[in-house]
Order: structure tokens, then sequence, then C-alpha cells
């Protein structure tokens, strides 16, 4: 033992004259290094074991806003890559529902369309049903599609569905132009002194979506069954929303229970603001409102709940 | 110095059943619980484990400190909590700055996107904001030192460029403190060590540092303290080099073998997995200690998961000391081409009478030959060890002296002698 010691410490000496030669080398980089943090300003986190509040973290989700733009930046990027016409399909797939609804709705069952052209009727009904229902199922896997981030890193996990609503909000903008073109094609006229009241419609169903698509990407963590359900769900939710027909068209004593569809004041206002169908009744502003509100606080405090445990149950 | 991180009493349970199936469908919980609600299973399907046990410490500001441990003693369960990606059972922390963690290096990373916006994307993801990626950015593509490729999708870089952009972006956070996580398992020798330059400056310029690795040597060198975790609960504290000591001195009697059952959960990447590794003796059995004058074996099995790849398997042996004693690696032409998927097992024997007496470390790696530099497919630091022996009996290169020889070889020479008169 004696022996051993020996032999180490001048082992030891010599670390440690290397470490200082080492520190003055570092103390050269570090030039290059900001200034160490100032203590007094650095923000204190807190971990607690207790239930997660569900209240909303407003300024740390402004702080957030970054990755949230960058996540779906990302989206966009990546989602046509690889595919031979690209963005154009944000342009195609409402385009060619729209013709396929018009022969079925329009001529064959003749569907009434308010007052105007049905081509231009349905778009006007499609685009802010396809973002809605784009950003739903988009919300409702965003949590696992980003298992791996959710595993690994910590951000506000609000972001994923938060993000999620982007990237169809990008799709609809490409869509609307087409709008315009279909309209002037059938002398249909644009609505211009209300035109400016549609991203009000939109922002309800962008909520919406958010809403319903952050409990079922809550549910999804747990059960693998959602990516199964969701389109089932999209296709039963899409005949209950006034795309194909007109709210005004409903029976009188059905039109109470579908004004509670959250999605109904969205798609009757944009279409109103556009292209001055028969504007949202104030059975539906109110029934559509409430719904809206309790979809969202409802997802939201449900997504707020389980949130914490996401990375260790996925 | 006021503490920067406080931790109190850190709890995690995890219900292993739960956790293992990792998820079901609704219709299998359905059944589960018509079938407890029938009493035809009365008990839970689940094992609890604690993770994490009543683990309590004290991070000073500006100070760089090292938690090790086997594989799953807790340390990763710990850096998710302090890092917030979840929540402990019990217990609290308090921490003072903004965290910044590099736990796996190019987490979020997405192959169709190029290196550049990989570098927006990673970099908001680690927490830095656009304006700081774009006033980073040439520093960050310099770093990595793959600049030429930079608008290349890094679905068609090599894991080694792969891996150089992601720790370039990591290595330019700017959080107060810093938590870093096996990182430096991956890439070439080099980059590793202008990595842990990187480590060092960033923990020399007040930042305080977590840092959870398998490499010793790095652990002793970065940080001032160490914390030793097992089984969930720190096993010991102090001074980083008096903890790693320990630590190596006890590793030496259990880590002759690793085993990894479950292929996804090997450490490794797409081309190959690790998947047991072993310190054996002539006739094949598992030793964890060695006459100095016998040979000693190396056997490494993995699984290799293409056919395209070119790969061989690479040994390190590091002393008590972290000297490094050699690297070697299985230069046979059976490597030269691309190995066909399957299970091997590859030995590396070690001469005897080539070691010096002690505790030695081993690094096990799978490799392919890059431009110059060894592109690491994994690399564990310190996966294995054994002790060196010598009996003394006059034959090994110490003759009959009874005290150390330093240095990390000890080979016995051949020693020609002419005596003139």
């Amino acid at each position: 033992m004696e022996q051993r010691s020996e032999t180490i410490s001048p082992a030891g000496v010599a670390e440690r004259a290397r470490r200082q030669v080492r520190a003055r080398a570092g103390a050269l980089r570090r030039a290059s290094l900001p200034p160490a943090p100032d203590a007094r300003r650095v923000p204190v986190t807190r971990i607690e074991a207790e239930a997660p509040r569900a209240r909303l973290e407003f300024r740390e989700l402004w702080r957030a806003r970054d990755l949230a733009l960058t996540f779906a930046w990302r989206d966009v990027k990546v989602r046509y890559k690889q595919s031979l016409v690209g963005i154009a399909w944000a342009i195609l797939q409402p385009l060619m529902t729209m013709i396929v609804f018009t022969v079925i709705f329009g001529k064959f069952a003749n569907f009434p369309s308010e007052g105007t052209q049905y081509q231009v009727f349905v778009y006007a009904g499609l685009l802010p049903w396809m973002f809605f229902s784009t950003g739903l199922t988009q919300i409702a896997s965003s949590v696992v599609l980003n298992r791996q981030l959710v595993q690994k890193i910590y951000f506000p996990r609000l972001i994923l569905p938060l993000s999620g609503v982007l990237v169809p909000a990008i799709d609809f903008l490409f869509a609307l132009t087409i709008m315009f073109g279909i309209a002037a094609w059938y002398h249909t006229a644009i609505q211009w002194t209300t035109i400016a009241l549609a991203p009000f419609f939109l922002l309800l169903l962008a909520l919406a979506a958010v809403g319903v698509g952050a409990f079922f990407a809550t549910i999804n963590v747990r059960y693998r069954d959602v990516p199964y359900a969701m389109p089932f769900l999209i296709q039963i939710w899409l005949y209950l929303s006034p795309v194909i027909y007109g709210f005004t068209a409903l029976p009188h004593k059905w039109k109470v229970l579908f004004a509670f569809n959250p999605v109904v004041l969205g798609i009757t206002g944009f279409r109103w603001a556009l292209l001055g169908t028969p504007q949202p009744s104030q059975l539906q502003v109110v029934c559509g409102l409430a719904t809206t509100c309790v979809f969202v606080f409802g997802g939201l405090w449900v997504y707020r709940k389980w949130e914490s445990s996401f990375a260790d149950v996925i | 110095m006021t503490a920067a991180i406080h931790a109190e009493g850190l709890s995690k349970r995890y219900r292993i059943g739960e956790y293992r199936r990792g998820y079901d469908t609704l219709r299998d919980t359905l059944a589960y619980s018509a079938r407890r609600a029938l009493r035809l299973e009365h008990r839970p399907s689940y094992e609890e484990i604690w993770a994490l046990d009543d683990v309590s410490f004290d991070v000073g500001q500006g100070e760089a400190v090292g938690f090790i441990g086997r594989n799953g003693a807790g340390k990763s369960t710990l850096l998710k909590i302090l890092t917030r990606i979840t929540t402990p059972t019990k217990g609290s922390a308090e921490i003072r700055g903004r965290v910044g963690s590099i736990l796996e290096v190019g987490t979020g990373f997405h192959p169709e996107l190029t290196g550049r916006e990989n570098i927006y994307l990673n970099g908001a993801i680690l927490g830095m904001t656009r304006r700081e990626i774009t006033s980073k950015l040439s520093q960050i593509i310099e770093f990595s030192g793959v600049p030429k490729f930079i608008d290349t999708p890094v679905k068609r870089y090599s894991t080694g460029m792969y891996v150089r952009l992601a720790f370039a972006v990591a290595a330019h956070l700017d959080p107060e403190i810093l938590i870093i996580d096996e990182v430096l398992s991956v890439g070439d020798y080099e980059f590793q060590q202008r990595c842990m330059g990187r480590i060092e400056d960033i923990s020399k310029s007040g930042r305080t540092v977590l840092f959870v690795s398998h490499d010793m040597a790095a652990v002793s060198r970065l940080c001032q303290r160490a914390y030793w975790l097992e089984l969930g609960s720190v096993k010991r504290a102090g001074p980083a080099e008096q903890v790693v000591a320990a630590y190596i001195q006890a590793q030496a009697g259990v880590g002759a073998e690793q085993v990894w059952e479950e292929v996804e959960t090997a450490p490794g990447n797409d081309v190959v997995r690790l998947r047991s590794a072993r310190v054996i003796d002539a006739e094949g059995n598992t030793v964890d200690a060695v006459d100095v004058r016998r040979r000693v074996g190396i056997e490494i099995g993995f699984t290799v998961l293409t056919d395209d790849v070119a790969l061989f398997p690479k040994i390190k042996l590091t002393n008590g000391q972290g000297e490094i004693a050699f690297n070697a690696m299985d230069i046979d032409e059976r490597w030269r081409a691309p190995a066909k998927r399957g299970d091997y097992v590859s030995t590396a024997w070690i001469p005897g009478n080539l070691l010096n007496e002690g505790m030695m470390s081993v690094d096990v790696g799978v490799a392919s030959l890059g431009a110059a530099r060894l592109d690491a497919h994994f690399n564990f630091a310190g996966l294995l060890s054994f002790h060196v022996q010598d009996p003394v009996v006059g034959d090994s290169a110490k003759g009959f002296f009874t005290g150390q020889f330093k240095g990390a070889v000890r080979p016995l020479l051949e020693w020609d002698v002419d005596r003139t008169l």
C-alpha cells in the first residue's frame, strides 16, 4: 500500500500542472464565449411532484413561439417533399372534391345551394371544412409523431397542437386563390364588404380543431386507436356539417341540434362573409360560440392534465 | 456560492409492465378491465420499480458535476426530471437559470431537411431563438466541419457527419445550466476531443454543467464533484476523482460481462447494434481477473442490420489512472466488403505479458472507415473492466520485483546483451 501511494502522488502533481496549463489555454479560447450569466436575473424553475395544474402558461408559450413557428415551418417543408406536384395538392384536393360533390349532390341529387352556383357554394364550404379537418387530423397525431422529441426534450407541450393548425392554414391560403377564380368563372360576386370578417370564422374553426385535436392527441399517446378512428370521425362529421348543403335547408327541428356542431358556425359564417349567402342565425352564433368554448377549454384541459406523463407513457 | 440546482428527495416510480408494453389498444384495456371486474385476474399486471429513490443534491453556480453509474442506475431518469421531460413521483427541485440539454445528439433532426435547415430546427428545439441561430450560423457550420454538405438533405449524411453537425448546434447553446448525457459515444476521436474541449470551455466560463457519461476519464477531467448512482440512490458523492476511483474499483468485480437482450434498446444505430461483450480467458470462461502472463479475450457480440456498410469492431483499453494502453481494431480482409446482416461474435485476443497490473477498462465499438477518420456506429466507453494480476513468480516483465511499474502496458521484451571486456 505504501509503495502504491508513493508512486501515485507524483502523477497527481503532474496532473495538477497539466490542469493549470489547460486552464490557461482555456482562458484564451473563452474569449469567444459570452459572459457568465448574472445570478440575480436568471429565471427560477420549481419542479414538484404534485399533479400539474391545467392552467395555460401564456408567458411560457409566448417565449416558445419561435419553436412553434419552426415546427410549422418544418411540417410545411416536409409535407410535399418527394411528391410530384408538391403544393399543388393543396389546390387539387378541394378542387377535385368540389367537382365530384357538384356532380353527385349538385346535379344528381339536386341539393339546394342558397341561391348561388353549387360549384362556388360547395367550394366555399370545402375550404373552411378542409382547414378544420386536416388541422384536426394533424393535431391528433402531433404528439405521437413527435414522440422522439417528447421523450428527449422539454418544451411547452401545447406547442404541438398549436403549431399543428398552422400547416393546414398554408394549404388553405393556396386553395383560397382558386376560390376567386371559380367565383369569377361562375359569375358569382365576392362580397368585398364582409370578407374582412372571414378570418374570425376561420379562427373559430382553428380553435375547435385545437380543442378537439388536443383531446385526441392525449388519447393517442395511450391508445393507438386514434389513427383508425380519425378518418371515420371526419367522414361522419363532414355530413353533419353544412358543406354539401346549406344550414337553411335543414328541417327546422334539427337546426337546434346541428347548431351545437362548432363547425357549423365557422362554415356558414365563412361562406356568408365571402359569398353573401344567408348569414348565421342567432341560434347558430350562440350555440356555435358556446360549443367552441367548451371544446377548446375541455380539450386543452385534458391535454394539460396528462401532458406531464406523455414522456413516460408514449 | 448560490445553488444553481437544489434537489430534495427526488423519486420516480415506473410501472414496469405498463412501461414495457409501451401502448395498447382500447380493446386490450376493456378486455383487461372486464377480466378484473369478473375477478379472473387479481393482481395488477405491472410491477413497480423506483427508478430513482430519494435523491438529494446541490449543484453550485458554475460547478461541473458528474453523474456516473451503471445502465439503469437512474441517471437518465434524474436528468429527465431536471429537464422537465417527466415529473418526479416524490420530491422537488429548484433550478436557477435557463436549462439547456444535450440528451441525444441529433434529436429532432429531420432527414428530408438540409443541414442548414436542420440547424434552425434543432436550435429551436434546444431553446434558441431564430435570431440567436442566425447570428451563430457561420460558427456552427464551421465547428461542424461539413460546410460542403450544408445544403444537402441530412439523409445523405454519414453517421459521423450527422453527429458532428448535431453536436455543433448543441455546443453553441448558451444556457446557464447545461445538461449533457452521454453525447460523445459516437463520432471520430478528433471530433470527440474537440467536443470535450468545447464542454470544458463552457464549464470554465461560469456555466453550470451536469455531465453524465460512462467515460470515467472525461468525468474526472471535466467535473469537480461527482455522484455515483446505483439502483436509483446516491451510493457515493464527493470530489470527482475519488468517486470515479471508487466506482472503477467496484466495477472491476462486476463489469466482465454485459448483455442487451433486445436489439431495439441496445446501443448503436440503424447499421449495427451492440448485443453483448465479455472478458474471457483462453478457455472461453467469463473472467474478471486475469493472470498477467495469460492471454485475455474481449468478446463482442453485435447485430448488423443492413447489408451495405463495411464495418469492423474495435477496442480501447484504459487503466485505472485514465491512461490509454492501446487502441486496436480488426484489420482482417473479411471486414473490407460490406458486412451482411446477422449476429456476429468477434473476439480480440490480447497477448499475455502486455498489460500492466491493475484495473483495465475496455471501450468497445464498431466503426466504419471514413475519409481519414473512423466513424463510430457506437463506441461504448468503459463497457467492461477486469483486473490484471501478477503472481510475481519471476517470469513476468517485473521479475521478482514486488513494487509497481508505472504505465498502462508492461510488455515482456526480448533483451539482447553484448558484453565486452
